[in-house]
């Protein structure tokens, strides 16, 4: 008969049944119901009801049975606090008894029982049990001590349960002290700076002669306190390492690691000349290469445990290579371990036997584990030179086998080798090319762009090449983006001539049709290098890279440092410090490898210092490689520092260089005219969308004289020669989308007054009536200043033209682009809605002309990032007229100055939302191309201005 | 499959929870044979008592199945509450043996058993090998036997090297440090006293060549030449050398110069066994299998040729067990009795195909 016959009652009333049969009297009866009450409760039932009828049971001299009653205690006397007291005096009296089985019983069942109420009735009995005669139930005491400090730690503190504690680690029985030891550390490590642990030679020599006989268990809670121990000197750290080196005979691999844990920890301390210090390190090999036969799982640990010995101390294994060899039948997750230490150990010595290997797992089908062969064969190129042109050539046997992801992943390492022995294996280039079209991943891609890119002089085609990767460049990762623009900027760079176009194309995909700020900014930079000084830019872009470390992925130092304190831990697993994964305070405390003892003695003792003398720090190059690998190839500061720190500008309000497009549009005044900006677009849209639009409706203006302007000049201008330029009107609204209603129009700026010129045409078969117009928000708050007034009823083939009066104190939403305009035209027949673009000159306010002192302050104060740059073409005006023209559209001219036959306009434009905009252009004489600088705070209105310009100068 | 886990919130010492938790599993293995969710609905109130005795607060106590059977049994509801006391071992220094042990007549089994690691790659080169050898006792005596073993590891002129050694926790380790001298109280019954490792180019027992011809979507050519590459007098019993076919090959044929292969498909293999393989002799096997037309396009790996074997009375690295000496208070006669068993352990031979 067995057990499993209580899991099976599930009939209606079973609570109610079981009720009865546990306040039976037949004691065979009552255990029988407590089992079953106890196999409800393992399968999750809910038998919190019978509570008061098994505590009950708990009065009894049947050991199984008292078991049974306190698991169910255990279980539900937190969601029954105030009967759990009816328990009280059982525990009490169990803590009393004869049998040292049910002492230890009562007092751990009691930890275990987290209600407040209860704790404090606890104290006595456990104060009892903590000096038992028996060692089992001391032993049993000690742990509950630690049980109650995580209920309730001021209680355990004022009960004096600590010092009792601490007293028993000079117990006389070794499995006392294996358990106090454990409880204190788990106390310890709540209470960083408690001192708990109050380590001093004489406790640390009962530890380590209570090592020598508690079970495997006490003794890695001993050996993990030891590690938590500073020696005193290097004579008191050798005296323990001694102690401690029999661990590593021990039958379990995590005595073994935690003894290791103590030695690598305290050889830091011996002076490296000491005989001992060799001693230890030959003794430590054999025990780590042994937990390789363990279990899978404890392989694993050791081999991640190993992955940081070796980065510590590479002598330790160097010879041992060949016991990381991967066997078929390892799992996956010991494979790629033992992959990371061969690389780790390859040498000169043993480079053949190594490549011989890799090349074996890179046949293999198992892809995570093939592709890490292929990158280890790169990595062992960088490491062992002498061996370089193996690897290369055994990379180039893998690429001929056509596996997608082989090459993928040879392509890669194949760019770190080039990037290590410069100007040594191009001649494989050719082959690497062959395989352009199979390349689907990202890193493979941006691999091969590199390439490309570095090596563009040699490869014939390498425009071609770079081209069609350019088609598909918005579906591209960023990755590959950068280093396309990279290297096309490298390509023209060393072939100006046949590559101007494809430069011009790479930039502008970049810096205006792209949401990413690191893209912009890089294309922005190459841009800027460029236009300004090709050689410089040559010199940059060109220069000799800095060659890549041998190890890319080593683990920093004081990292690596704090792990070898956690040998054996989960932190040795990850490869994180504790504090990265455990919440709470637990893992707060860094741990720190001793220093070594500068007693003097050796001729190392300048070295003196975290890590081992006479050890070079190995370069560490973090994990993202690649954004490095960039940067060093641009030899830029990294992007952060190439955008200025905003200063609050003066009279013109906050501009918020990467706030948001918006708030950078509407400056101070518009705050209040707002009111709805709701709808704020993201920073990359608000930055990266206004240049990139080039408004159809202004660009193609057709480009006819316009003197209309004139007949409204009426004053308001100071003196103004021309007036501003206004350009014929378009069909915005053709009569075949809007039932017959054809809208065409234009905008006006007349005497500081903004309006909408508006030709109405009914092309349909009836009359119109009830017009109505409506704006959305936009991106300057353009609204109807009225109502539109069509006062007669328009009869069809009948045009009336209407001037609207518009103001800019409508909502405000940023638009794409910038000066789009949606509009909304009612009449009785539907509602049609339309869009258009007004010439920003709409909105240049006749008081836009600034102090020069304070233009020159504002063009300083405006960071140079801000600058844009333009040309206008075949413009036949003397700087003069130019200044004449422009003054009519609100663009005034503050200073000339002549510099060698170059006159330099200094000129200010404010916007209705107080945006000021500052240019500068210069005009050669006998040159029809001026080319204008613009610097404002909402860079993004740059690119409007510069088309008002033209528009203006041009007609 | 049964999985065992173990949750933590705090940086756990993880090799200590992955030990426990294997030795979580022996103990429930040596109660209910087999460890499943049936044997533990069946024992669920033992699994609580022993997961009791077992760890507490995340902290492993009494592990040792052989101590945790006095205490603990299945048969608890018929124990008398006074029998059931904890028995000192639990927090003995000695906590692997209870007192009051006896038996008729003394006797102590002592096996000395060397598994060969090797690993050949497809060229025939040997990458690694290495000898993983333990010693296991069968302990029948009465009370507290003090135990010292000697080996012939520190004899002059032959020195077997012992990479590394790993003790029983009844053995002393530190004594062991100091004089090499293996001196222990042992467990009642059996037990692994000792194991350790020998990294020296062994000669592989027995040596492999084999042709695997594959002919896409024809069919696989197979010709398999064993060796035994030791004594003359030694014989090597229940051989099985496993050669991996194709997962998709078909009508299986064979001709052995000795033994008989089967074909077992569901492990994509050719089983060759023979039963009894004398030192110099050298086998031949040849397998022809079908292949289908229609190819798959699943890639396959590239299993080894693996090799099981087992040769008595005789240890590759030459290590002898010099002498036993048992000496207990009681003054009684006690017989040692030594075996010797050479088998395979990781034994795989890396192929072409």
């Amino acid at each position: 008969m067995t057990d499993s016959k209580y899991f099976t009652t599930t009939k209606k009333g079973e609570i109610f049944e079981l009720k009865a049969e546990l306040n039976s009297d037949k004691k065979e009866k009552k255990k029988e119901a407590v089992k079953k009450v106890i196999a409800s409760m393992t399968v999750g039932k809910d038998v919190s009801a019978l509570f008061p009828d098994v505590v009950n049971c708990m009065q009894t001299d049947n050991l199984e049975l008292k078991k049974l009653v306190y698991l169910y205690l255990m279980n539900y006397a937190k969601s029954q606090p105030d009967m759990a007291i009816m328990a009280v005096n059982t525990f009490v009296k169990d803590c009393e008894d004869p049998n040292p089985l049910i002492r230890a019983l009562a007092v751990r069942t009691m930890g275990c029982i987290r209600v407040d109420k209860i704790t404090e009735y606890l104290c006595e009995p456990l104060r009892k049990c903590l000096k038992d005669e028996d060692p089992y139930v001391r032993k049993t005491a000690a742990v509950c001590v630690a049980k109650l400090h995580d209920i309730n730690a001021q209680l355990v503190e004022d009960q004096g349960f600590l010092d009792t504690l601490k007293d028993l680690i000079s117990d006389s029985n070794p499995m006392v002290v294996a358990n106090a030891v454990a409880a204190l550390s788990e106390i310890a490590e709540s209470h960083p700076n408690s001192n708990l642990l109050d380590l001093n030679p004489q406790t640390i020599n009962k530890l380590l002669t209570a090592l020598n006989e508690c079970t495997e268990w006490g003794q890695i809670f001993i050996l993990d306190c030891l590690a938590n121990y500073t020696p005193r000197d290097d004579r008191e750290s050798q005296s323990i390492c001694e102690r401690v080196t029999p661990r590593l005979s021990h039958a379990n691999s995590a005595v073994v690691l935690s003894a290791v844990k103590v030695l690598m920890k305290f050889m830091e301390m011996l002076p490296k000349d000491l005989d001992y210090y060799g001693t230890l390190l030959k003794k430590l090999a054999p025990p780590l290469v042994t937990l390789l036969s363990a279990e899978p799982e404890l392989q694993y640990v050791a081999l991640r445990n190993i992955n940081l010995i070796v980065q510590k101390r590479p002598e330790i294994l160097k010879h041992e290579m060949k016991v990381f060899f991967v066997k078929y039948n390892d799992p996956i997750y010991v494979k790629l371990e033992k992959l990371d230490i061969m690389i780790r150990l390859a040498s000169q010595a043993n480079i053949a036997q190594v490549l011989a290997e890799l090349k074996e797992y890179a046949t293999e089908v198992d892809v995570d584990f093939v592709r890490k062969a292929v990158r280890a064969i790169g990595r062992c190129a960088i490491k062992v030179e002498q061996s370089a042109e193996r690897c290369v050539s055994t990379l180039l046997d893998l690429i001929q086998t056509k596996v997608n992801y082989v090459v993928q992943e040879a392509i890669v390492v194949i760019k770190d080798i080039f990037r290590k022995y410069p100007n040594k294996y191009e001649s494989v280039i050719a082959t690497l090319c062959e395989n352009l079209d199979s390349l689907d991943e990202p890193e493979a891609r941006a691999a091969m762009i590199w390439i490309v890119g570095e090596y563009a002089e040699r490869i014939d085609n390498a425009d071609e090449l770079l081209e069609s990767f350019l088609e598909g460049f918005h579906d591209e990762s960023t990755q590959v983006q950068l280093q396309l623009l990279t290297a096309i900027v490298k390509l023209f760079l060393k072939k100006p001539t046949e590559t101007q176009e494809l430069v011009q194309q790479v930039l502008s995909l970049a810096t205006q049709d792209s949401d990413n700020p690191d893209l912009r900014d890089r294309g922005y930079i190459y841009w800027r290098l460029l236009s300004t000084d090709p050689v410089a830019a040559k010199e940059v872009v060109l220069a000799e890279k800095p060659l890549i470390s041998e190890e890319t992925d080593l683990i920093e130092p004081t990292l690596l440092e704090e792990l070898i304190c956690h040998i054996g831990t989960l932190a040795s697993v990850y490869h994180k410090p504790p504090s990265a994964f455990v919440e709470g305070s637990r893992g707060v405390q860094h741990k720190r490898l001793p220093a070594r003892a500068g007693s003097g003695e050796s001729a190392e003792s300048p070295d003196v210092g975290q890590s081992g003398p006479a050890e070079a720090p190995p370069a560490v190059i973090p994990s993202q490689g690649d954004l490095l690998g960039d940067l060093l190839n641009l030899d830029l500061a990294p992007p952060t520092a190439t955008i200025p720190s905003v200063q609050p500008s003066m009279q013109m309000g906050a501009m918020d260089l990467l706030g948001g497009g918006l708030d950078s549009l509407m400056g101070d005044e518009s705050d209040t005219l707002g009111g709805d900006i709701g709808g704020s677009p993201s920073m990359g849209a608000g930055l990266g969308a206004a240049p990139a639009a080039m408004p159809a409706a202004l660009g193609s203006a057709p480009a006819v004289g316009g003197g209309l302007g004139d007949l409204f000049d009426l004053g308001g201008g100071v003196g103004m020669p021309t007036g501003a330029y206004v350009a014929p009107k378009t069909v915005w609204l053709p009569a075949m989308k809007a039932k017959g209603l054809e809208i065409s129009g234009t905008f006006a700026r007349r005497g500081g007054i903004i309006q909408m010129d508006l030709s109405l045409t009914n092309k349909a078969m009836s009359v119109m009536t009830d017009f109505a117009i409506q704006f959305n928000r936009n991106s300057f708050g353009l609204a109807p200043a009225g109502p539109l007034q069509v006062l007669t009823p328009l009869s069809p083939n009948q045009t009336i033209d209407v001037s609207l009066p518009l103001s800019t104190s409508g909502p405000v939403m940023k638009m794409e682009p910038l000066n789009n305009l949606q509009v909304a035209v009612k009449n009785n027949i539907d509602v049609f809605y339309f869009s258009c673009q007004y010439p920003l000159s709409l909105l240049f306010v006749e008081d836009g002309k600034m102090e020069r002192q304070v233009f020159l302050a504002t063009w300083k104060d405006i960071p140079n990032d801000n600058e844009a740059q333009f040309q206008i073409k075949d413009i036949h005006l003397n700087s003069d007229a130019a200044s004449n023209k422009l003054q009519g559209s609100n663009i005034f001219t503050i200073a000339k100055r002549t510099v060698e036959g170059q006159d330099m306009l200094y000129q200010s434009v404010k916007l209705t939302n107080a945006i000021w905009v500052l240019a500068e252009m210069r005009i050669q004489t006998g040159n029809p191309n001026y080319t204008l600088s613009i610097k404002c705070r909402a860079p993004e209105v740059s690119q409007f201005v510069y088309q008002c310009y033209e528009l203006v100068l041009k007609n | 499959m049964t999985s065992v886990v173990a949750t933590t919130n705090k940086n756990s010492n993880a090799s200590l929870v992955y030990a426990f938790l294997y030795k979580l599993v022996e103990v429930f293995t040596e109660y209910f044979k087999e460890l499943e969710e049936e044997s533990i609905q069946d024992n669920f109130v033992v699994v609580y008592e022993l997961l009791d005795e077992l760890m507490d607060f995340g902290f492993p106590q009494t592990t040792d199945s052989k101590i945790l059977q006095e205490y603990i049994t299945q048969q608890g509801n018929k124990l008398e509450v006074a029998k059931t006391k904890v028995p000192t071992t639990v927090t003995n220094a000695v906590s692997w043996r209870s007192e009051g042990i006896k038996y008729k007549k003394n006797e102590v089994f002592i096996d000395v058993i060397e598994s060969i690691n090797v690993l050949v790659n497809a060229n025939g080169s040997v990458m690694s090998s290495d000898i993983v050898g333990c010693i296991k006792l069968k302990t029948m005596l009465s009370g507290m036997p003090e135990l010292r073993l000697g080996l012939n590891d520190r004899d002059k002129g032959k020195t077997v090297a012992m990479e590394d050694v790993k003790f029983h926790q009844c053995v002393r380790l530190s004594r062991f440090e100091s004089d090499r001298t293996i001196s222990f109280i042992p467990p009642d019954g059996e037990s692994e006293l000792m194991s350790y490792r020998i990294n020296t180019h062994v000669k592989p027992l027995i040596w492999i060549e084999s042709v695997i011809e594959k002919f896409s979507h024809s069919r696989v050519e197979i010709m398999v030449k064993a060796k035994g590459q030791f004594k003359k007098q030694s014989v090597a019993n229940n051989v099985e050398i496993r050669v991996p076919v194709p997962s998709d090959a078909d009508s299986p044929k064979f001709k052995t110069s000795t033994g008989h292969a089967k074909y077992v498909p569901e492990k994509n293999l050719v089983v060759w066994s023979i039963k009894s393989f004398p030192g110099g002799k050298e086998f031949l096997m040849r397998a022809h299998f079908g292949l289908p037309s229609v190819e798959t396009d699943e890639m396959e790996g590239k299993p080894p040729i693996t090799v099981k074997f087992e040769i008595p009375y005789f240890t590759v690295s030459g290590i002898q067990v010099r002498y036993m000496k048992i000496i207990e208070k009681s003054g009684y006669q006690a017989l040692p009795w030594v075996r010797y068993i050479t088998q395979s352990g990781d034994y795989q031979l890396r192929t072409n195909s």
